[in-house]
């Protein structure tokens, strides 16, 4: 207890350092004067994973330690308020990409930007607490479990910006675009899926936002039957794959480890495989499919252009 | 009356050597048999009796053949390979060391194996994986005797070549070795996730071009290993006296180093960190046939192989048809045995 008073006092000696010198940062300016006009309806209190956050006056100086939330800043009109993002933030083109990590949040650090708000999908080491000892306002936002903890995220940080409007603008085009793209694919039962993560065949499961996706399309998923491993996030055997000769694999390994089609091909066993030989192995850009942010609709059209040409 | 006793006991290791190879034959063959897709017993048994001249025989279909040949086997292969360098690694390192505690990973061989393998991965040409290139067993053999010169050489500037100081040595080059490891790590997340599948072992991913890249450096390692355990018998009389006898001992030990090293580095490229081996199989062997490194060496190699096949099919049939990590099984039976086995040196004293 003793030593964690001692760091975040630490954090507050230094926090007042750098306001009292002043910032000049070029960006800075940009961003206050960009801000677009406010919603009048601040404070406002919004109910988040980490309880009750109340967010005095439009924020104008966000920190995003999450690159779901920094998607959907961008994508609410909030991007002109977005200071600074963490190292993996990388969507869309031009975000204010900085060397903060979100996996393992600096406190000191995420303060040196002057947060009026900070928005991230883990607690990695008490960051949440720290923070709001510090009466920064946190918004954590933890991987979605359905594409509706999407919605409800999107409306979340609408009220946290002022951008409540154009929030429900983004909810609102994506549920018809999922409408849209799940008439038109294929009937998905009699299928079955493979997601991969990595070419050491960790896969997904039902319980998670990816899997849930894949049961909206009423596809089977494999690696349901290995849930008893535990995690949303099995490993599953290679001949247990073989062997299911699923109609659609899914790759989502093809920036960590290189894979794509005709390396699935090439591997030892696989090339008989149906969805091989149909040409029904997709790959996904490993980010769109790792986040849940507003371009889950692109990986559902690619999961249903999937699924039509693995019909035909 | 002596020339008796040794001959007896000569009868008896061989007896304990082809009951080894035994163990070694049911472990790959059950191994063989049992997986996350049943196959039906018969049908496979048929299947590799076709492999003898004159037997007719197709127990599978061409799908169950594929997941037989193509995934099961190799893995089963690569499982007995890893598990011998490992395990014949750790008994050459006991007996050069005169160290009952001594093993790849105890001394920083692996560590440093890690490091230079890890090092291999991430300035491997932007993610496409280097496992199954010839750079990654070099780079880890490279890291490996760093790692082992490093922990001897700290460990004997402590004074003497005592139990403790080699292990504290290497406990200290190995946690030095895995930080600068996490640092180039680190540095490199784009193939972090990369790196880190391949530390938690990929006999998962085993295909035959595995098996065929470390079996020259396999086979060449434990030959060396082998051919010097009567040497090492000579030199645990302690180096003035071996030298008297007209041994070199400091080449001897080289020689061993060097061997079990490039062992080390061999299972470590293709599998990844798999723990405490290459320190149990030694000494439930010594427990057996008593302290003669001739017999240590090669019975390690067999269990050795044995232990990993067998650790392996648990990996892949526990949580079946999901994976356990194969380092989390030989740790959850190797990590109590180590306890009771310092319980034991510890009452010697």
């Amino acid at each position: 207890m003793r030593k964690r008073f001692s760091s975040s006092a630490w954090v507050v000696v230094l926090f007042l350092a750098l306001a009292a010198c002043g910032r000049s940062d070029p960006g800075d300016a940009a961003a206050g004067s960009g801000v677009p006009s406010a919603d009048s309806a601040f404070p406002v209190t919004i109910e988040a994973a980490n309880g009750s956050v109340t967010i005095d006056a439009q924020p104008t100086n966000i920190v995003s330690l999450s690159p779901t939330a920094t998607e959907m800043l961008f994508e609410i009109g909030a991007g002109e308020q977005v200071e600074a993002v963490d190292d993996q933030s990388d969507y869309p083109d031009g975000v204010p990409t900085t060397d903060l990590s979100g996996f393992e949040p600096n406190i000191e650090a995420v303060v040196s930007y002057g947060p009026d708000l900070v928005v991230l999908s883990g607690d990695a080491g008490g960051v949440v607490k720290g923070l709001e000892k510090l009466d920064v306002p946190v918004l954590l936002q933890p991987a979605a479990a359905s594409i509706e903890d999407t919605y409800e995220q999107l409306g979340q940080l609408g009220d946290a910006t002022g951008q409540r409007e154009r929030a429900d603008l983004v909810v609102d085009l994506m549920r018809t675009d999922v409408e849209e793209i799940l008439a038109s694919a294929p009937d998905g039962s009699g299928m079955s899926v493979y997601h991969e993560l990595d070419d050491t065949y960790y896969s997904v499961t039902s319980d998670t936002f990816i899997g849930q996706v894949y049961s909206m399309f009423g596809v089977e998923n494999i690696a349901d039957e290995a849930k008893g491993a535990g995690s949303g996030y099995p490993q599953l055997s290679s001949e247990y794959i073989v062997d299911r000769d699923p109609s659609l694999i899914v790759l989502a390994d093809g920036e960590c480890c290189g894979q794509d089609p005709s390396t699935v091909a090439d591997r030892p066993g696989w090339g008989d495989l149906t969805a091989v030989t149909t040409g029904s192995v997709i790959a996904i850009d490993d980010d769109i499919a790792s986040r849940w942010g507003p371009r889950v609709v692109d990986f559902m059209r690619a999961v249903a252009d999937g699924l039509t040409g693995s019909v035909a | 009356m002596t020339s008796f006793a040794a001959g007896a006991s000569r009868g008896r290791r061989v007896a304990v050597i082809v009951s080894a190879v035994a163990i070694v034959s049911i472990a790959a063959l059950g191994a063989l048999l049992v997986g996350p897709v049943r196959l039906g017993s018969s049908g496979v048994v048929k299947e590799l009796f076709a492999w003898l001249p004159f037997v007719e025989g197709d127990g599978l279909d061409e799908q169950q053949a594929t997941i037989l040949w193509q995934l099961r086997a190799p893995r089963v292969a690569l499982a007995c390979v890893v598990g011998a360098c490992l395990a014949v690694s750790g008994a050459a390192y006991q007996g050069a060391f005169r160290n009952p505690l001594a093993d790849p990973y105890l001394l920083g061989a692996a560590a440093g194996a890690g490091l230079g393998a890890t090092i291999a991965l991430v300035s491997g040409s932007g993610g496409s994986f280097a496992a199954g290139t010839p750079v990654l067993p070099i780079a880890s053999f490279v890291g490996a005797l760093v790692g082992v010169s490093a922990a001897y050489a700290v460990g004997g500037s402590m004074g003497g070549r005592t139990t403790t100081g080699l292990v504290l040595a290497g406990v200290a080059v190995a946690s030095f070795l895995t930080a600068v490891q996490t640092f180039v790590q680190q540095q490199n997340s784009e193939t972090l996730r990369e790196v880190y599948t391949w530390i938690l072992g990929r006999l998962a991913t085993a295909g035959w071009a595995d098996v065929v890249l470390i079996l020259p450096y396999a086979v060449a390692s434990i030959t060396v290993l082998l051919l010097h355990g009567r040497l090492l018998d000579v030199m645990g009389l302690g180096d003035d006296e071996a030298e008297s006898l007209g041994l070199r001992p400091a080449r001897v030990r080289l020689a061993v180093i060097v061997a079990a090293s490039l062992a080390t580095a061999a299972a470590v490229a293709v599998a990844g960190l798999i723990g405490f081996v290459g320190i149990i199989v030694p000494h439930a062997v010594r427990m057996v046939v008593g302290s003669s490194n001739r017999w240590i060496v090669p019975l390690s190699a067999l269990c050795g192989a044995a232990f990993l096949v067998l650790a392996d099919l648990a990996a892949r049939t526990v949580v079946a048809p999901g994976e356990l990590p194969i380092g989390v099984v030989t740790a959850v039976i190797g990590a109590p045995f180590f306890a009771l086995l310092l319980r034991r040196s510890g009452r010697v004293r």
